[in-house]
């Protein structure tokens, strides 16, 4: 057996839905446990070890639960509309089970994200919002997540709304560039970044390592309630099957 | 302690941004549980009525 036949083994497998269903299930476990350890290193590092600003204070510590959310938006955002290509070329079930999977996370984090955006934005800035270019794109995503899902929930064939709701996810793809390079493009009241310049990051050590810390933690609880959900979807969409009947009877 | 509780002043700021993100999360965690939790005890009626 050539290579290319043994991933496209691999790749259907992975697509069988009683595999993935079983496969999510042992991977779960672990990425509970990962998530706990990551959040807490991170929760400590951020708020007890790493130094207070030194023009923020500790109004700086905001930016542990800030930032993460915020990449989080994009990255589930992504994970969605990329998700959503595949089920609207190729037909893979499981890619729309993961991307409806995705949407209700992916907006929570962007409401997260202009929450605490705004909470930060009232001492620092001295108002709660303005209508600047990354604070407006943002706004968006959280509109472009509510109108997926509403558009899901409206349309009673799940083909269909797989169909209605992929093609706006990828629509709206074109936000996900516009917000990161919002605070290039424009001149805005939003800083711009300082982590990604990895050649030069303007932002010490101690504070840096529980940020990539909490951002990997939201990751992996992400990644935690993508599993969960893509099990309960698959065990919807396969309610009649033989594996759900042997699955459900047996424990 | 109470020093840590104040945040340098900011105390509602931080700790109000930290309290959000918990309840949004686990809101997140509970209702994707319970849903998963319900649909096994469903899909158990299911398949056990049509057994018997």
């Amino acid at each position: 057996m050539s290579v290319k036949d043994k991933l496209w083994l691999w790749f259907h497998r992975m697509a069988s839905p009683a595999y993935f269903f079983k496969l999510a299930g042992q991977l779960l476990p672990w990425s509970i446990v990962a998530t706990v350890i990551f959040m807490l290193i991170g929760l400590v590092g951020g708020l007890v070890f790493a130094p207070a600003d030194y023009q923020q204070g500790d109004g700086f510590r905001i930016i542990y639960v800030h930032v993460p959310a915020a990449w989080m938006s994009m990255f589930v955002y992504m994970v969605m509309a990329a998700n959503s290509a595949i089920f609207l070329i190729w037909h893979i079930k499981l890619s729309d089970i993961v991307a409806r999977s995705s949407a209700v996370i992916g907006a929570s984090f962007t409401f997260l994200a202009l929450v605490t955006g705004s909470i930060w934005g009232k001492p620092m800035w001295g108002t709660w919002w303005v209508w600047d270019a990354r604070l407006t794109s943002e706004l968006l995503l959280l509109f472009l997540y509510l109108g997926y899902i509403g558009l899901r929930s409206a349309i009673d064939d799940r083909r269909v709304a797989g169909k209605a709701a992929g093609i706006l996810a990828l629509v709206g793809a074109i936000n996900i560039p516009i917000i990161h390079y919002s605070v290039i493009w424009w001149n805005t009241l939003h800083q711009a970044p300082s982590v990604s310049k990895f050649d030069n990051p303007s932002i010490e050590l101690n504070m840096l390592i529980p940020l990539l810390c909490m951002a990997l933690a939201f990751k992996l609880f992400y990644l935690c309630i993508l599993l969960i959900n893509s099990r309960s979807e698959l065990l919807e969409q396969e309610k009649r099957s033989q594996w759900v009947k042997e699955l459900v009877t047996s424990s | 302690m109470i020093e840590f509780l104040k945040m340098g002043g900011y105390a509602g700021y931080v700790w109000s941004s930290y309290g959000i993100v918990a309840v949004v999360l686990l809101l997140n965690a509970v209702s994707s549980w319970r849903r998963y939790k319900s649909l096994i005890l469903r899909l158990k009626r299911l398949h056990g009525e049509k057994n018997q």
